[in-house]
């Protein structure tokens, strides 16, 4: 199909997903706060932007950030499945050591560079009273992330359960959290989230499922989905560590200045 | 005008930095490891260009209507004093976000084609739209629901900790009850709803209340919000797995 007909035929349906919170913003701002809207034209004029934004982008996603993620997946396994004798039958995950660097190099490029995430570990170094290093923070969130989806991609190769990593990493989460400086943990849980930007997860996605459907004996539905899952958890994990690291230096050095002075 | 063009073309390099790192590992491993050509490479590239000028686009029109009116509510709503339309613009607005946001709705595109592949759904166009709106719906509603638990609890001053790991057990204890199908898509859902429209909108929420309350600490209380909405879509999707 052309250019033109993807992006008409997407603008019709971006029009209703765009809709819901324009009519909630403007029915409440109207009939419960009574006020009325300062430069109308300008909002209108807005509105109509973020619709033909979310159209083009949403035509764009499907034409390049879908397909690489799905070429990458297939070229990556083909990659692995090469050095395999014909006939084997058995996926051994060793033969995918090129699809783990490249999910690790994935995760940690786009996580250094995530703007929210700066904007947290800023954050972060201002609670902790300049404790934690606002870099570092960054290095231990994308560490993470890398860890994550490179663990995620081991998951979908080995074709084991995913609610057993998902469990144990929360069940992992919630004794660290006892254990964690109190003024990290909204942070840290937040960071979860805030990690996987709107152009890494179409990727990422993608990556999932093309893998799952080039690995012989893996089922899109139940193998491929998971990465951003695993994403978003292992943040939190190394921004309690780091915490948890900065808090046990901080002792450490008070402990050695005490004895200094004794 | 200028000033739109100028703020647009700082849209532009942001939406380039974002994908710059993909770009540069994607072209790593395509020249020194896999060394095969990409095949449709142009229409990738257009692809590419696209996705840059529709998120930029899509950014710069929120930021000249909804942001600020949505910033703006969020603070008089957490002045007005009335905890019923307090509530019920939290819902709304955590639905409404999450129905516009760009990355739930290409997740919930390929979960319907995973799921028609795997004979779950059919494989005609409507039922794959059905089931993709289905699970855009259930998350709009979770994040609703997150919002409007996030907003008592800011208001009471409860320690967020109870509540997530509440939450996460809560997960884990479900999903063995939960089809096989869903657990993928639900597990995802978390990471995907917290993205370009529903974060910004909802901090300013959840900072405008902590700083207007005394005694709180917009830091601690204000933040955490986010952490709702991502728990909340798990165990609702999971729930719309068994239901459904």
């Amino acid at each position: 199909m052309s250019w033109t007909a993807t992006i008409a035929e997407t603008l019709g349906a971006t029009v209703f997903d765009v809709l819901p919170i324009v009519a909630i913003l403007f029915g409440f701002q109207v009939l419960v706060l009574r006020r009325r809207l300062p430069n109308p034209r300008r909002i209108l004029l807005g509105f109509v932007y973020a619709v033909l934004g979310l159209a083009l982008f949403l035509v764009g996603l499907e034409e390049a950030l879908f397909p690489l993620g799905r070429i990458m997946a297939e070229q990556l396994t083909a990659h692995a499945v090469e050095g395999l004798a014909a006939g084997a039958a058995a996926v051994d995950w060793r033969n995918y050591a090129w699809v783990y660097a490249f999910a690790a190099a994935v995760g940690f490029a786009t996580t250094v560079a995530e703007p929210a995430l700066i904007a947290v570990s800023l954050k972060a170094s201002e609670v902790s009273g300049a404790a934690l290093n606002p870099w570092g923070l960054r290095v231990a969130v994308a560490l993470g992330v890398a860890f994550g989806v490179t663990l995620g991609v081991f998951r979908i190769v080995t074709g084991t359960p995913l609610s057993l990593y998902i469990s144990a990493g929360y069940v992992f989460v919630v004794l660290q959290t006892f254990l964690a400086p109190r003024s990290i943990v909204p942070l840290a849980y937040d960071s979860g989230g805030v990690t996987t930007s709107t152009v890494t997860v179409p990727l990422v996605t993608a990556l999932g499922l093309g893998l799952a459907s080039t690995i012989p004996g893996r089922s899109p539905l139940i193998d491929g989905f998971g990465l951003i899952a695993f994403a978003s958890l292992f943040p939190m994990i190394t921004v309690m560590g780091y915490a948890q690291i900065g808090a046990w230096r901080a002792r450490r050095l008070a402990g050695r200045a005490a004895s200094k002075e004794e | 005008m200028l000033a739109n063009l100028v703020s647009f073309g700082r849209l532009i390099l942001g939406t380039l930095r974002d994908l710059a790192p993909i770009i540069l590992v994607i072209a790593f491993f395509q020249i020194a490891v896999l060394q095969q050509p990409v095949p449709n490479l142009d229409r990738i590239l257009g692809g590419l260009a696209l996705v840059m000028v529709g998120l930029a686009l899509f950014v710069q029109g929120l930021e000249m209507g909804l942001f600020p009116i949505g910033e703006a509510m969020a603070e008089a709503f957490a002045r007005k004093g009335s905890l019923a339309w307090l509530l019920a613009f939290a819902f709304a607005l955590g639905f409404g976000t999450t129905v516009a946001e760009p990355a739930l709705i290409a997740v919930a595109g390929e979960a319907a084609e995973a799921a028609a592949e795997a004979g779950l759904v059919g494989t005609e166009e409507a039922a794959r739209e059905a089931y993709a709106t289905g699970l855009r719906l259930t998350v709009a509603l979770s994040v609703g629901v997150a919002l409007v638990i996030g907003v008592i609890r800011i208001l009471k001053g409860w320690p967020i900790h109870y509540f997530i790991m509440g939450g996460y057990i809560l997960v884990v204890a479900i999903t063995p009850f939960a089809p096989a199908g869903i657990v993928g898509v639900a597990y995802d859902s978390g990471g995907v709803t917290t993205s370009t429209v529903t974060v910004p909108l909802v901090t300013a929420l959840g900072v405008g209340l902590a700083t207007v309350i005394r005694g709180r600490n917009p830091l601690v209380d204000g933040f955490g919000l986010i952490a709702f909405a991502s728990l909340t879509p798990i165990i609702f999707v999971l729930v719309y797995g068994m239901v459904a």
